[in-house]
Parts: structure tokens; C-alpha cells; sequence
């Protein structure tokens, strides 16, 4: 009765998890189950270092899982199998499986260190952004010019998220990935972000940029990227790290577009604000 | 009936009192050891109670069964609960149960510390749990508690400090006792390299304990000060640096989690060879690795903040002295290998759920590894592949260590065997969810969702599902373990030999089934003692 009974129960779950997965698949495909390859030289590298140390640990899988199962299968009591109790101890094998792992992490560590020391490099931007985080939302304010943005979430992603809002997230362009005011930077230039926050710790993401950095009270963060000049488009992220109540609702909305739109979108927006330019950014740095 | 109750203890010769006074009053390992295990076993319930309703919350986006602010309440008291309340008092009590066992001791060296020790947990827990109900709700800003954030709660803050300063001294309290037992009490012959590895690596984690159970302790009494003094060591507007709480508390953390993973690496060191039916392969290896492992959790903790900003040469410092720590592990990973390999296997459930943790934990091994190149971290960090990481190192890592080690020394324990068929459907529903419900978690982590989120993006949802639909028939499927236990303990067939399992070597094996309630008084013979370590 009860095997009966668990067995129903497992066979209906197993087909449910059957019946999603093509689903789950079709949808969107490799984007579901993989790290984005992104519009930057660092994620494309972050991309590469991510598969091949994937693979590496595929690899030691294989052998070690291989020579588990063929041990659970050809040494089992039932089959007859008679203990070796000898085997306890070989000073050849054990120097072995200490060397070959090492040999096999020095060899993930150096592209490793390699790639680190590339991409923190900061010197030389083309574009600095100061960026703030805040309970909850990101304001991102253009160096050396009076443009200033405030980004919260879009009305109708805020909308459907309430409790019992009764708005279905998929009738929602974007849900909780889209904002009412995009940072717009310029692709082919290197944009630097100095991230900050003015209450708790946050962390801008966007991972098409492999760019995450915490935005931390009392320390100003430097990373820069650059995206490739035949990429312009908008790539959206999240906030990674726990701030609170609205951390799931304040995203990162990224519009890359050709450095002369770019250009054109700054005087615009500079002009749009007019009686802004008097202040610099630097004193509206802490006045959310 | 009392009476006669009192005239059946004194046949037994037991001595020990009766009714609540046995257990209030305890000092005899083995009660406190079952406590302990009680404990443990209604905080992992309460701590997966929680986690059902996190993983019901995600099952599709937008849907919301809680405000953010409970769901964030939710994923806290998850993770502490689990931590501190389900596998470190589990551990403490399978050391009180099994160290005196193995080492031929008469008890633990410190009885009445170890009755306070455990005593002070239920007071803990209460005002831990109690903190969902006061005004504000339970703290909810993760079980990292990082400031400034944490400085935003209300009434439950302080209750929370208070609880862990209480499960903090408990601990460092339990593994004094662990360190003084094994120092002390070993029987006359056993030497610490003829130890069993349950204990060596108990041993490790007692003073892994003692070193960073205060850290911790620091850390939060400075949030406290922060919080209710005027102090500012977290605050930046007072010249304090909320980031040096992040260096502190993973200073701490780093080694916590070789605390939750060590004994586990003890229990499968015990389980494998009896039922491979051959010693450990490499038995002072095991020793060295696992004290290596030790000895590098002290200097990794920066992995867990690659993207706060630390200079490049930490961030490689920490990302090669993480990577280190593969090599111990592997070793030990090869080690069980190579005890399984020409064996003469069986797969009781102690077994089953330890080749279940060669192969799961390992995983987590790999995901870890992952994590340690700094550069993909980048990506990784704060997303759901670090929630699928720890989970597989701390699900079917620690806990099936713990149900392994149960389902082995329960019989010892009890005099009884327990419902073979049973556990064997406790396995197998534990190992195929687990896997549905922590594995797809990974990709929803590579796909871009970041952890401790109450509601997610649409193109997040099939994963999502699969993760709850396994997260809730997994959860359900933990209900039978007590059950088995019970069972067990209520009616099992007793067992009339020293040890139920054939191939099982150690002293505890020396000793009838139930181990009597005073145990080892005369210390082992020599002849005992070669059979039992088997060397």
C-alpha cells in the first residue's frame, strides 16, 4: 500500500519534471542554462575562463565518477567480489593524486591571473560615470558634465509587483528588468563607473558587461568597460547584493549606443536641465 | 509502579535518575548526546518548514505569498537555523555519542560543562525563533548580517545577537570538552594516529571552533555597540568601515564551514570502509588532509568578497590560497576512491548515503572551484550558482553525512535495527530531489538571477519550479527519518551481536548492543583495541 502509494507520487513528479524540461529548453534556450557571452572583451574572456574551467571539472568528474561507478559495480559484495585488504596505503599513487591536482590548478590559475590583472585595469577612461546606490534605486551622474540621472523601476514592473497585484509578470514588458531612466553610455569608448552608495551595500551587475562591483558607504569603487563598438543595445542587470525590502526592484538598465548618439543624448539632457550646470556633480554626490 | 520502576533501574544498575531529572540534570554523554540529536533533528524540521515556504514563494514569478520584507526574514533565519541550529548541534551530538564510544572512555572528561553546554541551545533557539513574532519581524538581512543593513532592524536584532552570543558559547563550550575528552580519556594503547578518523576530524573542528566562535562573537557585539552605543566601527559616516565587518565575519565564516563539512568527512571515513569491507586507504593522509584543510580555511576567507573592492593582489592571493585547498580535498576524495576500489561492496543505507556524498559533495567541490578564479566570480558572486554551490556541499555534503552516520550508529544506540526498506525509500527520494531541487540552481545563477530575491524576472520560472517542485518532495521525504527513528527505537528487531554490520572495525563495535548507559569503565584490552582500529 504505501510503496504503491510513493511510487505513484514519484513516477507523477518524475514525468512532471520530464514534461518542463523540453519546455524549458525550448523557451530561450542556451540563455536559461549558461553564462552570457556579453558585448564586452572581459565578459567574452569571463565567458572562455567560465567554459574551460567547466570543462576541466567535467574532465575529473569523468575519471573519478568513472572509476566510483566501476567500482560500484564490479566490486560489490553480491557479485562475489573478494576485499583487498592489503590495499591500504601506496606512497607512488598517493604522490601522484597530489601532484596531477596541482598541475591541473596551476593550469586554471594562470589564465586566471592573467585575465584578473586585464581586467582591473582602470586607467585611461574615455567616460567616467559616478554611480550611487541607494534604498532603492541607482543614480548615476556624468563626470564633467551636469547630467544626472536618478533609475528606479519602471511604474508598471512596480505595479505588477505588489502583493496580490493580480497583474501577471509575463504582461509586463521586462518585468523587473526595466527602469523609467536608462544610463546611456557610448559603445567602442572606456566607460569607468565610481560606484558608491548612500545607505547600505548594494552591487551593480550587468552581466553582458562581466561587470559587478559592491557599492559600498564610504568607499568609492572603481571598474570600467568597454563595449564593442558593434554592440550597441540595451543589456540589463540586477542588484546582487541583500539591501533590504526592494533589492529584487532595483535593476540596472544599460542603453549602449554610437559614441556621436551618445554625444547628442549628453547635450540634450545637459540643456533639458539648464539651470543644473551651476552645481557640480561632485557636491550632489552624497544628496540623493 | 514507581517502585517497581526504581527496582528494574537498580536491576540494570544504571544509577541514573528518572522522569525529567534525568534529562534536566544529565551528565551521562549518551543522554546529552541524544538531546542534542533532538535538538538538531526539530531545528533541521523548523529550518526546512522555512525553507519550503521560500521555495513555494519562488515557485513562479510574481507570485507572492509574502511581503518582500518576510520574505527576506525568511531566507535569514533559514540559513542560521540551519547553521547553527540543525548541523553544529547535530555534530555535538554525535560526538557525545560516539567520541567515549570510540575512544574507550567512560564519558566526556567535562559532564556537567557538557549538560550546560547543551542546556544553554533551547534558550538560544527560543529567543531566536521568537523573533519573528516581535514588532518589525525576525531580522532580514541574511545570516551574513552585514551592516549597515543589519543596523535597519528592530527588536529582533538584539534577540538575534543575544541567541548567537548564547550558541557561540555553547560551542566553544562543547569543543573544549571534545578537545579535553580525546586529550585525556583515550584508552591505555590509543594512539592519536591510531584514532578513529570521526574523532581526528572532531578534534580539528573543536579548535577550528575555538578560534573563530569569538570572532563572530566580536563581530556582532561591535554591530550591537554600533547599534545601541554610539560606536561607529561599521558606520562611515563615523569614520568606521562597514567593510571591515565583511573581513571579520568571513574570517569567521571561512572556517564555520570546514566546522559543518569536517565531521562529515569523519562519518564517510567510518562508513565506507565497513562496508567496502577493507581499511581506509591511507589513513595518515586522511589525518594531514584534513588538518591542511583546517589550517587553509584561516587564509581563504577574501573569496567570498571578490567584488567589494579588495586590491588585485589580494583578490589573487585569495583566489591561489582558495585553490589550494583542492588539493587536501582531492586527496581525501581519492582516498575513499581508492578504499571502495576491489572491495567487496554492500550498500546498506549508510552506505548508500555515503557514495551519495562522494558524488554530490564533490560536485559542490566543483562549483567551488569555479568560484575560486576570480574573474568568473565576478559573475557568479551573489547569484543563485553560489546558492547551488553551498547547497551541494552542505545538503548532500553535511547532511547526508548526518543521516549516513545515524543509520550506522543507530543500531548501537538503540539495540535495534531499524526499517531497512524504509531508509532505503529515505535515500532514494533524498538523493533524486536533491539533485532537482539544488541543481538547477546553477543555471538559474549562470542565467543571471541573484540570490535572496523574493520575485524574479519571467524567463527565470521553469527552472525556478523544477528547484520548488523537488525542494517540496524533498522536504516532504525528510519526515520519514524521524519517523524511521522512531520506529526504530519503539519497535525495531533487536539485535542480539556487538555490531549489526560485518565489516564495521572500532571500539564501539567491542561493546553489546545498546551500548549500556555506563560504557568503557574498565578501558579496553589491547586485543579489543588492535581489532577495533584494525592496525
Amino acid at each position: 500500500m504505501k510503496r504503491t502509494r510513493l511510487g505513484r507520487l514519484l513516477a507523477t513528479s518524475v514525468l512532471g519534471l520530464a514534461g518542463r524540461l523540453p519546455l524549458a529548453w525550448g523557451a530561450s534556450g542556451w540563455d536559461e542554462l549558461n553564462m552570457p557571452r556579453g558585448v564586452t572583451s572581459a565578459s567574452r574572456s569571463i565567458y572562455a575562463l567560465h567554459m574551460m574551467a567547466l570543462w576541466v571539472c567535467v574532465g575529473i568528474a569523468v575519471v573519478v565518477f568513472g572509476v566510483m561507478i566501476w567500482s560500484l559495480i564490479f566490486h560489490r559484495k553480491a557479485r562475489g567480489a573478494v576485499p583487498d585488504v592489503t590495499l591500504t596505503h601506496s606512497t607512488k599513487v598517493e604522490v601522484v593524486w597530489t601532484a596531477v591536482p596541482v598541475i591541473i590548478l596551476a593550469s586554471m590559475a594562470i589564465p586566471a591571473a592573467r585575465l584578473l590583472l586585464k581586467i582591473n585595469n582602470n586607467a585611461d577612461p574615455q567616460v567616467n560615470i559616478r554611480v550611487t546606490g541607494f534604498q532603492w534605486g541607482w543614480r548615476y551622474q556624468y563626470v564633467g558634465s551636469d547630467v544626472s540621472i536618478i533609475s528606479k523601476l519602471s511604474a508598471s514592473s512596480n505595479a505588477a509587483s505588489q502583493l496580490h497585484s493580480g497583474i501577471s509578470p509575463t504582461s509586463v514588458p521586462h518585468y523587473l528588468l526595466s527602469v523609467d531612466h536608462k544610463v546611456v553610455v557610448p559603445v567602442g569608448e572606456k566607460v569607468r563607473l565610481l560606484i558608491t552608495s548612500v545607505d547600505v551595500i548594494h552591487s551593480w551587475w550587468v552581466p553582458d558587461l562581466g561587470v559587478k562591483r559592491d557599492a559600498i558607504p564610504g568607499y568609492i569603487n572603481e571598474v570600467s568597460f568597454t563595449i564593442a563598438a558593434n554592440r550597441p543595445g540595451i543589456y540589463r542587470g540586477q542588484c546582487t547584493e541583500l539591501c533590504g525590502r526592494g533589492h529584487a526592484y532595483m535593476p540596472i538598465v544599460v542603453r549602449a549606443v554610437t559614441p556621436a548618439a551618445y554625444q547628442a543624448w549628453l547635450k540634450q539632457h545637459s540643456l533639458s536641465r539648464g539651470e543644473a550646470a551651476a552645481h557640480t556633480p561632485a557636491a550632489t554626490l552624497t544628496s540623493t | 509502579m514507581a517502585e517497581l520502576l526504581q527496582t528494574a533501574a537498580h536491576a540494570e544498575h544504571d544509577h541514573k535518575p528518572h522522569g525529567w531529572r534525568r534529562w534536566v540534570f544529565a551528565t551521562n554523554h549518551k543522554d546529552i548526546g541524544t538531546m542534542y540529536l533532538i535538538a538538531a533533528a526539530t531545528m533541521f524540521l523548523i529550518g526546512g518548514l522555512a525553507a519550503m515556504a521560500i521555495r513555494a514563494q519562488l515557485f513562479k514569478s510574481g507570485m507572492k505569498l509574502f511581503d518582500p520584507a518576510m520574505f527576506n526574514s525568511l531566507t535569514t533565519m533559514h540559513g542560521l537555523i540551519m547553521i547553527f541550529g540543525a548541523i553544529m548541534p547535530a555534530w555535538v551530538g554525535l560526538a557525545n555519542w560516539m567520541i567515549p564510544l570510540q575512544i574507550g572512555a567512560p564519558d566526556m572528561a567535562l559532564p556537567r560543562l557538557n549538560n550546560l553546554s547543551f542546556w544553554i541551545l533551547p534558550f538560544a533557539f527560543t529567543l531566536m525563533l521568537a523573533s519573528f513574532f516581535v514588532p518589525g519581524g525576525a531580522v532580514a538581512g541574511g545570516w551574513t548580517m552585514y551592516p549597515p543593513l543589519m543596523q535597519q532592524f528592530g527588536a529582533a536584532f538584539p534577540m538575534l545577537i543575544f541567541a548567537i552570543h548564547l550558541m557561540g558559547i555553547s560551542s566553544i563550550l562543547g569543543a573544549i570538552n571534545v578537545i579535553v575528552t580525546i586529550m585525556n580519556l583515550r584508552a591505555p594503547g590509543m594512539t592519536l594516529l591510531r584514532m578513529p578518523l570521526f574523532v581526528w576530524t572532531w578534534l580539528i573542528t573543536a579548535y577550528l571552533l575555538i578560534a573563530v566562535m569569538p570572532v563572530l562573537a566580536g563581530a556582532v557585539t561591535m554591530q550591537l555597540t554600533d547599534h545601541f552605543f554610539g560606536t561607529s566601527f561599521f558606520n562611515a559616516a563615523g569614520g568606521g568601515d562597514p567593510v571591515l565587518f565583511l573581513h571579520v565575519f568571513w574570517f569567521f565564516g571561512h572556517p564555520e564551514v570546514y566546522i559543518l563539512i569536517l565531521p562529515a568527512f569523519g562519518i564517510i571515513s567510518e562508513i565506507i570502509p565497513t562496508f567496502s569491507r577493507k581499511p581506509l586507504f591511507g589513513y595518515e593522509a586522511m589525518v594531514y588532509a584534513t588538518a591542511s584543510i583546517a589550517f587553509l580555511s584561516f587564509i581563504v576567507w577574501g573569496h567570498h568578497m571578490f567584488t567589494v573592492g579588495m586590491p588585485v593582489a589580494a583578490q589573487l592571493f585569495f583566489m591561489l590560497s582558495t585553490m589550494l585547498i583542492a588539493v587536501p580535498t582531492g586527496v581525501k576524495v581519492f582516498n575513499w576512491v581508492a578504499t571502495m576500489w576491489r572491495g567487496s561492496l554492500s550498500f546498506e543505507p549508510p552506505m548508500l548515503f555515503a557514495v551519495a556524498f562522494l558524488f554530490l559533495f564533490s560536485i559542490g567541490g566543483f562549483s567551488g572551484l569555479m568560484l575560486a578564479l576570480v574573474p568568473s566570480d565576478y559573475q557568479y558572486h551573489g547569484t543563485y550558482f553560489v546558492v547551488a554551490h553551498f547547497h551541494y556541499v552542505l545538503v548532500p555534503g553535511a547532511v547526508f553525512a548526518i543521516f549516513g552516520g545515524v543509520y550506522y550508529w543507530l543500531p548501537k544506540w538503540s539495540g535495534r535495527m531499524y526499517d531497512m526498506r524504509l531508509a532505503k525509500w529515505h535515500f532514494w527520494l533524498s538523493v533524486i530531489f536533491v539533485n532537482v531541487l539544488f541543481f538547477p540552481q546553477h543555471f538559474l545563477g549562470l542565467a543571471g538571477m541573484p540570490r535572496r530575491i523574493p520575485d524574479y524576472a519571467p524567463q527565470f520560472t521553469d527552472w525556478n519550479m523544477v528547484s520548488s517542485i523537488g525542494g517540496f518532495i524533498f522536504g516532504a521525504s525528510q519526515v520519514l527519518f524521524p519517523y524511521i527513528v522512531i520506529k526504530c527505537i519503539r519497535s525495531g528487531k533487536p539485535i542480539e551481536a556487538n555490531s549489526p554490520w560485518d565489516g564495521a572495525h572500532g571500539l564501539e563495535w567491542e561493546l553489546p548492543c545498546p551500548a549500556p548507559y555506563h560504557s568503557w569503565q574498565t578501558p579496553p584490552t589491547e586485543a579489543m583495541l588492535a581489532h577495533g582500529t584494525g592496525h
